[in-house]
């Protein structure tokens, strides 16, 4: 109050106005405000990657749009108790929107992972992301930590219907997405290292099993992450049309829209899952390391207010929340650099396509919502 | 049993999520370093790796083929040129999905422009190009072709017709196997030809002088920088700004100057018409081949339009052969042709003297052998010289000869006149004849019976016959070599050539042989008067002469094709055709002073003089007395009028 009192100029008025308006919209300042240049930052490298498609903006705004409206509306509405009972109730409307895809898909042959409502289409595999770590924590909440081990096999489960649902789609990349928001929960509750190491050769037997369940592609894709030369025009050549991108913009860039691996058709994917390289290409090593400082930011910002929950539910959804964007963030930049097989995650924020950004943004105002409507207790 | 109840601590499992939190910001913070730091690696330490790669993307280097060089005749008559020619064009993405455009391609079937045969080949060849690329599936389309399509363009979209530069042949078959032909580059030519010189050419010289000459007649190719998309489809600009493109024209190739006369070669292709044979025609002052003509011959036009593998089997499965050169490659004995030489070496060597006579009675036998050799006249020429020996040709005579010379000086005389080498002509594919001797018989066979020389093949090869074999081209250069009393050039086609642009012929020197010395003129004039009286009322070939203005020497031959037993006497309607003697002749004049060389060949033509005299005639005439020679006629053009 004092601040209020003190600021005569006309910015610091406007800045107070401004932080009245997030408060009274449950919003954390900091953290809004580095997504919103995320986001804005995004619209202009849509617009060079797109070839300067003004209706592909349009449509990138128009998902933004939705985005913000679904983070405000559960930041300022929803309060950690709401959510936490609505939890399980997300979870089973998303299973069984789930085998209606499924099963619609296995009619009409070939991959099926959209939904039509006729006004809206959605993946309802993106409602898992956030429902599958809401029912670990719902489930952590009310029993005491670190899990025991009848809990850790109820979590698995729970993790395990929807990612095996995913996976038959098939849309691995989903699939891993919704598996680590829920391993994410269960490391979080306090997962003893003895079962964290043990589980290790485990997973490397499943990933032996898993290795010849996958699909054909999905299988030449590692193949190719291991040696991109084998196949230089097939999977390969994504990676390496990357990986040009990236390096031929040295460290300031070949200028916005000046990016001619992105602008002749050179990289594929370039508005969705390769925009990084984009970024890369243009705007070079800076812009590329600026984008990596405002996600490392977000995620920071985003696990301090998690810490800060007030009951065992709010902290781990939170920490979920704040720990998927980071997978995200480092399954596709390591994806496009090269360092990680090609996955079909996009660059959260920033990536043409609604339905990631939304669950994004909706993700972040419940984390933003059990921060800002937690009880104050007197300690 | 007492159950366990945990109850839940508040401030441990807070305590618990902050450690687990902050483990989880710092492998947050590692993971994005490495992503950092693998960025850096990219950008920084490999930037000049990928910013090369970066750019050989962006810009495709796209060739422009040269003009071909033309070839003319000694008087600047067109012999090969470049033609636009018209081609159906496909352009896959502008046809629509695979249903579609196999529905055009059945279309184009209907309406006669395509065999339904060649629709695998053609969708093959349509799919191994890009989708934005025009296709050509009907090469030199005729006006008919042309007017079909247009009255039915309206249901082809994608499908149209395209001009672009292919060589053309405007006498058609006309001195093909001089001119030889160009063809699409095969496996075999990649390999002897730089690729980037060939870049967006798809003919390339085959045989002949567009073989020989290849790297004369094809130019330098140029380019243009292309900025391209990753589908390799060419674009206008990258983003938002337009880069600046190199572009090098090409250099058109050379074009050649050839020594052939096209109204000798008329005439000389005029006289072979329906036989198997060749005309060689050297002007023996300089070796410029003035006619070079094998029958059948075939259109050169059709491989640069693209010989279906039916048309190719046809052409080579022909019997009568139409692929093979035969005035090269054809080898065969020259028979009574070779007299005048041996007339020559017997002087040379001092033998005989041109008076001295020998008397013939229609057979001949070596000392202390009863085997007969005949004379073609069985009932003999009495008493004989050396001049009435060539006029009448008399085989007796001239087995005396080769008697008296013995065969190491018969082959080393021959071969002063270029028997049994290669002549060294500007094109390839020549073959070197055989010009026999006991040292050549001892190489070419293996069993010791074998390798011995018998007295009898001598006089064999006295008269042209035996192991003894010459290609019409060598008849043609020694009678040239003759001609001109020992001065011999080796004989070329292309006379000239002519740099791109320029209207300046550049002529290239003629190369002298060593040729024949030692030889008298006298000895010389026994030869010429004994081949002019052949060709004169009584000789062999008085056909030759009949109402020349100009004096003509000759000699005629006679090849057997399959010998024949002591006492078989030749009946020419008895033996099946291809059975028949070869028929050859030669020729020069003017005697006094020759300007033109002759020799024919007409395979199974039977008797030289009666078949070959009229064709080097004609040849002679045309070369000779070029304002009577018929005007030359083009065969009309395959494709639309201008």
């Amino acid at each position: 109050m004092m601040l209020d009192e003190l600021s005569q100029s006309r910015a610091r008025r406007t800045l107070t106005a401004g932080s009245r308006t997030l408060r009274a919209l449950r919003l954390d300042g900091p953290l809004t405000g580095v997504l919103s240049l995320i986001v804005a930052i995004g619209v202009l490298v849509v617009y060079s990657a797109s070839g300067q498609n003004v209706r592909m903006v349009e449509h990138h705004l128009g998902n933004i749009a939705i985005a913000v409206a679904a983070m405000i509306l559960l930041a300022r509405f929803s309060t950690p108790q709401y959510l936490r009972l609505f939890a399980p109730l997300a979870y089973v409307i998303g299973v069984l929107l789930l085998i209606v895809v499924d099963v619609t898909g296995h009619i009409g042959k070939g991959a099926q992972r959209w939904l039509d409502l006729g006004f809206v289409r959605f993946q309802p595999s993106e409602i898992m992301k956030l429902a599958v770590p809401m029912l670990c924590a719902w489930y952590m909440h009310e029993r005491p930590l670190p899990p025991t081990f009848k809990d850790l096999v109820m979590m698995a489960l729970f993790i395990a219907i929807p990612t095996a649902m995913v996976i038959v789609q098939p849309d691995l990349g989903t699939a891993l997405l919704i598996a680590a928001s829920g391993l994410i929960v269960m490391l979080l509750a306090g997962l003893r290292l003895s079962i964290i190491l043990l589980s290790i050769p485990l997973l490397l037997a499943a990933a032996w099993g898993g290795w010849h369940y996958i699909h054909g592609y999905q299988r030449q894709r590692i193949l190719t992450f291991i040696n991109p030369e084998s196949d230089r025009l097939g999977a390969g050549y994504h990676i390496i049309q990357s990986q040009i991108a990236i390096g031929s913009g040295g460290v300031f860039g070949k200028g916005y829209m000046h990016g001619s691996q992105a602008q002749l058709d050179f990289l594929p994917e370039r508005s969705t899952d390769f925009i990084f390289a984009v970024i890369g290409e243009e705007f070079g090593l800076l812009g590329q390391l600026l984008i990596l400082s405002l996600y490392g930011f977000v995620i920071g910002r985003a696990l301090y207010l998690a810490m800060q929950g007030q009951d065992t539910f709010s902290r781990l959804t939170g920490g979920a929340i704040a720990l998927s964007f980071f997978v995200y963030v480092f399954v596709n930049s390591g994806m496009v650099s090269g360092i990680l097989p090609v996955v079909g995650v996009p660059l959260p924020l920033i990536s043409y396509g609604g339905t990631s950004m939304v669950t994004i943004m909706a993700g972040f105002g419940i984390l933003m919502s059990l921060h800002s409507h937690r009880k104050l207790v007197g300690s | 049993m007492v159950r366990r109840v945990r109850i839940k601590d508040h401030w441990g499992e807070r305590r618990i999520f902050t450690i687990r939190g902050i483990v989880a910001g710092v492998i947050v913070a590692m993971s994005l370093l490495t992503v950092a730091a693998r960025l850096f690696y990219l950008q920084v330490v490999r930037y000049n790796y990928y910013s090369e790669l970066s750019q050989g993307n962006r810009v495709r280097i796209e060739p422009i083929p040269p003009s071909r060089g033309l070839i003319l005749d000694r008087n600047g008559v067109v012999l090969a040129d470049n033609m636009p020619a018209y081609q159906l064009e496909v352009v896959r993405e502008q046809v629509g999905d695979t249903a579609q455009l196999n529905a055009s391609l059945k279309r184009l079937v209907a309406i006669g422009l395509l065999d339904a045969d060649d629709l695998p080949d053609i969708k093959r060849t349509i799919m191994s190009h890009r989708v934005y690329e025009s296709v050509p599936i009907k090469l030199q389309m005729t006006d008919q072709e042309m007017a079909v399509f247009a009255l039915h363009r309206f249901q082809f979209s994608g499908i149209d017709i395209h001009t672009r530069l292919s060589r053309h042949y405007p006498f058609g078959p006309l001195a093909v196997h001089a001119l030889g032909y160009v063809a699409a580059i095969s496996a075999r030519d990649l390999k002897k030809i730089d690729p980037a010189t060939y870049a967006g050419t798809t003919l390339i010289g085959k045989l002949g002088v567009e073989g020989a000459y290849e790297s004369q007649l094809h130019g330098t190719p140029g380019y243009r920088e292309v900025l391209v998309n990753a589908a390799g489809r060419p674009v206008h600009k990258e983003g938002a700004y337009r880069p600046k493109l190199k572009m090098r024209p090409p250099v058109a190739g050379k074009d050649l100057v050839l020594g052939i006369d096209i109204r000798a070669q008329l005439a000389a292709e005029n006289g072979l018409a329906g036989l198997r044979g060749a005309v060689v025609a050297i002007d023996p002052r300089d070796g410029d081949v003035v006619a070079l003509a094998s029958t059948p011959g075939f259109d050169p036009n059709e491989f640069a339009r693209g010989l279906t593998d039916k048309q190719y089997a046809a052409l080579e499965n022909d019997p009568d052969k139409p692929l093979i050169n035969r005035a090269l490659r054809g080898a065969y004995p020259p028979g009574s042709t070779v007299k005048p030489y041996y007339a020559l070496a017997a002087l040379h060597y001092g033998v005989m003297t041109p008076d001295e006579t020998i008397f013939c009675p229609g057979y001949y036998h070596l000392p202390g052998s009863s085997h007969l050799y005949h004379c073609w006249r069985h009932r003999g020429h009495g008493s004989i010289s050396m001049r009435r020996a060539i006029e009448q040709s008399c085989d007796v005579y001239f087995y005396n000869v080769a008697n008296k010379l013995g065969i190491q000086r018969m082959h080393d005389f021959m071969s002063a006149f270029g028997f049994g080498r290669l002549t060294g002509i500007d094109i390839s594919g020549e073959k070197s004849g055989l010009m026999p001797s006991p040292a050549w018989k001892r190489h070419a066979y293996k069993d010791a019976a074998n390798q011995v020389w018998f007295p009898g093949e001598t006089l064999i090869v006295g008269i042209g016959q035996g192991y003894m074999l010459a290609t019409p081209l060598q008849l043609a250069h020694a009678v040239a070599t003759l001609s001109e009393r020992g001065i011999a050039f080796k004989p070329r086609l292309v006379i000239g050539i002519r740099p791109p642009g320029s209207t300046r012929l550049v002529r290239l020197p003629v190369d002298k042989e060593p040729g024949i010395a030692g030889i008298t003129p006298d000895q010389w004039e026994v030869v010429d008067e004994g081949m002019e009286a052949a060709a004169q009322p009584g000789g062999t070939v008085a056909n030759i002469s009949v109402g020349a203005p100009y004096r003509i020497a000759a000699k005629t031959g006679t090849a057997q094709v399959f010998s024949l037993h002591q006492n078989q006497k030749y009946n020419a309607s008895q033996i099946a055709e291809r059975m028949r003697d070869h028929g050859l002749l030669i020729a020069f004049a003017p005697v006094d002073h020759p300007k033109l060389a002759v020799a024919v060949f007409v395979e199974n033509g039977e008797h030289g003089g009666t078949i070959g005299g009229p064709i080097a005639r004609k040849v002679l005439d045309a070369y000779l007395l070029p304002d009577k020679a018929a005007p030359p006629r083009t065969k009309p053009m395959t494709g639309p009028a201008p």
